[in-house]
């Protein structure tokens, strides 16, 4: 290689193969702040599923939105995704992940409860034969 | 040298730094290189996992259609032990938080910090596939084995596989830290780490939908 590879900042791309650069990530303080509002919300989850704190219909929709805010955490704080410009590419195909996770489950419960709905109730069926 | 006077950085590049002077782009390699390799593979292994956890949204969703289906067998209301589970998921947070711990010391390249912060995380995931599996055979002893009923079905496939994960994953954590011990801190064995501390992490964030899903919406609302 010429000598001009060494005037490259050294905080900027290297080739493949190359000791890498040490990820400067939050350190200990991010993992610390994640694991309190895990603990925060799993608190959260297990405590209103037993409760009457709100109104019964409404649980399942608070421990589902409870769920999706600690994958936030996790993916923020544990998995360090970021708006970085190095994440970009991994926030794409993490958006496309939850596309499709969203498509799956949605997409299921949705339909088979429908089918579910329109169903011969069982007793009807067995006069049928 | 026409390249230097308009330097173009596109900032949505693999592996682009912000604020850095796009000094590199007369390098020749093309807008920059190559990215490092750590973000290549932390992309590629990225892929995979997003390919797990729609695996694992599949398992979801039959689950969720079958959480009804108890053929006259035990329901979850009657099956799970909330308490059980928060320990369960107690483990498996602090496992994953030991985890970040871990890389945290890899970085430092101190090891005896790491190889006590990865035998704590290896020592709570086994604590958690422990309370797991009693907790299978305590169902399994009272009649309500996978072959029962088609939520019950549906239950040891999702749960299992979740399981399954978690005693590759522990494997994989002694695999590595023998690496470290064997190889030192050297480049290859820190991407490796990287990759397992990613799939660690995911396994816990599919915890997160587990317990959510399966437990508490199956046995309190």
């Amino acid at each position: 290689m010429s000598e001009g590879e060494h005037q490259f900042p050294h905080h900027a791309d290297t080739g493949p193969g190359e000791q890498p650069l040490e990820p400067s990530e939050g350190g200990a303080r991010s993992y610390l702040i994640g694991l309190g509002l895990a603990i925060l919300l799993t608190i959260a989850s297990f405590f209103f599923a037993g409760s009457d704190a709100i109104w019964g219909p409404a649980i399942p929709i608070a421990l589902i939105v409870l769920a999706i805010a600690q994958m936030g955490v996790h993916l923020v704080f544990f998995l360090h995704i970021t708006t970085a410009p190095d994440h970009t590419n991994n926030v794409m195909a993490l958006a496309f992940g939850v596309l499709i996770v969203f498509l799956v489950i949605g997409g299921s419960v949705w339909i088979m409860s429908h089918l579910n709905a329109n169903m011969m109730p069982t007793a009807a069926m067995m006069q049928m034969r | 040298m026409s390249v230097t006077s308009t330097p173009f950085v596109d900032p949505h590049r693999l592996g682009h730094v912000a604020g850095v002077p796009p000094t590199w782009v007369i390098s020749g390699r093309g807008e920059g290189g190559p990215a490092p390799k750590r973000i290549v593979v932390g992309y590629g292994f990225w892929i995979f996992l997003l390919s797990d956890i729609v695996m694992f949204s599949a398992l979801f969703a039959t689950y969720s259609v079958l959480m009804d289906a108890t053929a006259g067998g035990p329901t979850g209301e009657q099956l799970f032990n909330l308490r059980h589970v928060a320990l369960e998921t107690g483990c498996l947070l602090a496992s994953s938080f030991t985890c970040g711990l871990a890389s945290l010391a890899l970085n430092e390249k101190n090891l005896p910090r790491y190889l006590l912060a990865m035998t704590v995380t290896c020592l709570l995931g086994g604590a958690f596939l422990a309370l797991e599996v009693t907790e299978f055979a305590d169902f399994v002893a009272r009649g309500a084995g996978p072959t029962r009923s088609a939520f019950l079905s549906a239950f040891f496939t999702l749960v299992g596989c979740h399981g399954m994960h978690v005693t590759l994953g522990l494997l994989w954590a002694l695999t590595i830290m023998a690496q470290v011990v064997a190889k030192g801190f050297r480049a290859d064995i820190a991407r490796r780490f990287l990759c397992f501390s990613l799939f660690w992490h995911a396994l816990d964030i599919i915890w997160v939908g587990l317990f959510t899903v399966v437990y508490l919406l199956g046995a309190g609302a």
